[in-house]
């Protein structure tokens, strides 16, 4: 029997488009995944076994090997800033980083950013000379500039409804994200013939961008 | 940072209890013995060095460096890898010493503080350097010597991937001549194993459509022989011929070892560019996520030291092999001997008996007869041929002072 190949899918908003993908390849993966409450689900018909993980966690287990190769958005990647293989594009969930703030906003004198991703934000701001504090915060992000603790955030947009209705704005769109495929640097080796296959599947079926 | 509790230490470092370190001294016992039948002589070098030299030699980046001031305020760095130091004494003590030069060694070197494990502060290396070998013999020798350690060290089941830095250096030059920038963002995208963001910057690129997919191709390259020579049918620079030829020549030698099975080459296996100038390679064991050895040819790093010379070599993580060998080193057995103090001389007699015959023999003096016949009749419930006393196993036991007279086992 050959090795199955361990998967780390992300739970949650990317799961479904990831899955659909996935079926579209002609990887046959069972319906519910996301519904159930295992955390390791194998299916052996398409060579594969699949863990449901938290997306954040997801470049950790690939970079220790114990999930060969794992779909996680660009946003955690840059984030996390782990030693891994970033071998596709897949082009779902597909959104945007970018900066926010309410329609009034002015440059003041301590800056302050609320955002999920510090790494990412305090580099970007870093880089363009300006020197931020970067307050870390793992939800509801848009309350920052409306309570007072924050005078801009980064964070994900994907519609801007959520933006709207708190009556925010994009100043800046910082990256274009989507999801990627990830390989573990030694499974990337040993199992090469089976992750270089499941590419090749997926690379046929990835959606185009949508021209904008 | 609060004040640490007794028990903590620094992020990244470890202890290793004697079961640890048993395997551990197995393994580098087995390891360097080994690099010995093929020639290779131990040596040791101090654990700090200067930065000056060694640590900006070192293939570590400059934040990765464990740095420290001196009295004089020197800055002085722990060792970070083994190679550096080794062209020092190379291109000093042993400046007079002909080419080709063959050492090997066994030691701790530091990183500074990662956050999280599989990254360790302290880890031991075991490797080789060859030096004043340019040749793809010297290449592949290295390379079927690590081969050779991996399984002297107990580890079976492993892949060593080899490519050629020389190779992407020349096709770049070739495909995007005069593009310094662009070709160092490509080569900053394959080393950081980005293969989205490489093709991001090919498509971006006014190419020819030939020339991107074959650049685009090269993430594919990797197989057996056969991926040296498609490689050769698509370039034509000289250099990336050249590095390819090389790359052919090393596999026929590893051929002839008898150790091809082992090995893959892979092109876009890239090490460092700033400090591998050929051949690299690296170690991989299934059950592991991270490489177990690595290594390539370094032809710059001795002029740095005074002594301009090719030189090629590796290193296998040791603390790594422990995760992942498939041997257990072989239990050596232990003798307990217990004495009531009238039998003090033959007790201790017997055990000098004992440790002069290579064998382990631990004493233990009781008050009296009758504390012996209570540890004799412990060890009886216990009922096995190995027997625990004190928390410690025994193989055997030997006991000066019972009450039925005389040595009873």
């Amino acid at each position: 029997m050959t090795e199955l190949l361990k998967v780390a899918m992300p739970k949650g908003r990317i799961y479904k488009q990831a899955s659909q993908l996935f079926r579209a390849a002609g990887l046959a993966i069972p319906e519910d995944l996301d519904d159930s409450r295992r955390l390791i689900i194998p299916a052996p018909e398409a060579g594969l076994e699949f863990i449901m993980a938290k997306p954040v966690d997801i470049p950790t287990y690939v970079e220790y090997g114990v999930a060969d190769i794992g779909v996680v958005g660009k946003d955690v990647m840059m984030e996390e800033g782990k030693d891994v293989y970033e071998l596709l594009d897949l082009g779902i969930a597909r959104c945007r980083m970018s900066v926010i703030a309410l329609p009034d906003w002015k440059p003041v004198i301590h800056p302050r950013v609320a955002t999920k991703y510090p790494k990412v934000a305090s580099q970007y701001f870093r880089e363009r000379g300006q020197q931020v504090e970067v307050i870390k915060l793992n939800g509801s992000i848009e309350l920052a500039p409306l309570i007072g603790l924050a005078d801009r955030i980064v964070d994900m947009v994907e519609t801007g409804q959520t933006l709207r209705e708190n009556g925010l704005v994009e100043l800046e769109v910082m990256f274009q994200i989507t999801s990627r495929l990830i390989a573990n640097r030694v499974s990337y080796r040993l199992k090469n013939e089976a992750i270089q296959a499941l590419c090749d599947r997926l690379a046929k079926v990835i959606p185009a961008p949508k021209g904008d | 940072m609060s004040k640490p509790k007794g028990f903590e230490k620094p992020v990244g470092v470890r202890d290793y209890l004697p079961h640890a370190v048993s395997r551990l001294r197995w393994i580098e016992h087995k390891v360097l013995d080994c690099m010995q039948r093929w020639g290779y002589e131990q040596i040791i070098t101090p654990t700090m060095e200067f930065y000056d030299t060694v640590g900006v030699a070192s293939a570590t980046s400059d934040q990765r460096l464990f740095k420290l001031l001196n009295q004089r305020g020197t800055t002085i760095v722990l060792r970070s890898d083994m190679t550096a130091p080794i062209a020092r004494v190379v291109g000093s003590l042993l400046k007079d010493q002909p080419f080709p030069i063959r050492l090997s060694y066994h030691g701790n070197v530091f990183r500074a503080f990662e956050e999280e494990a599989g990254r360790d502060a302290e880890f031991f290396q075991t490797g080789v350097e060859l030096i004043g070998d340019p040749s793809p013999e010297a290449d592949a020798e290295v390379i079927a010597l690590a081969i050779a350690s991996l399984k002297a060290a107990g580890v079976h089941s492993f892949k060593v991937a080899v490519g050629h830095v020389g190779f992407l250096n020349a096709l770049f030059e070739e495909s995007l001549p005069g593009q310094s920038h662009v070709q160092q963002e490509l080569k900053d995208c394959l080393l950081q194993r980005d293969h989205v963001g490489y093709r991001h910057i090919l498509r971006s690129l006014p190419l020819d459509e030939g020339l991107r997919d074959e650049l685009e191709d090269i993430l594919r390259l990797r197989g057996g022989q056969e991926v040296c020579e498609q490689a050769l049918a698509m370039s034509r620079s000289q250099r990336a011929r050249a590095a390819l030829q090389h790359l052919c020549e090393i596999w026929d030698v590893l051929s002839a070892y008898g150790v091809q099975d082992h090995v893959l080459i892979d092109l876009t296996m890239i090490g460092d560019f700033s400090y591998y100038t050929g051949m690299t390679f690296e170690g991989y064991a299934a059950n592991l996520g991270f490489p177990l050895a690595s290594g390539g040819r370094y032809d710059n790093l001795l002029a740095q030291f005074g002594r301009p010379a090719p030189a090629t070599g590796f290193a296998i993580k040791t603390t790594r092999v422990l995760e992942v060998m498939e041997e257990e080193p072989p239990e050596r057995e232990k003798t307990l001997i217990l004495y009531t103090p009238d039998r003090r001389v033959e007790a201790l007699a017997e055990a000098e008996k004992l440790r002069e015959a290579g064998k382990i023999a631990v004493t233990e003096s009781v008050p009296d007869p009758a504390a012996l016949d209570a540890w004799l009749g412990e060890w009886e419930r216990q009922g096995r041929q190995v027997f625990t006393h004190r928390g410690v196993r025994y193989h055997e036991r030997i006991v000066f002072g019972s009450r039925k007279g005389g040595a009873a086992r």
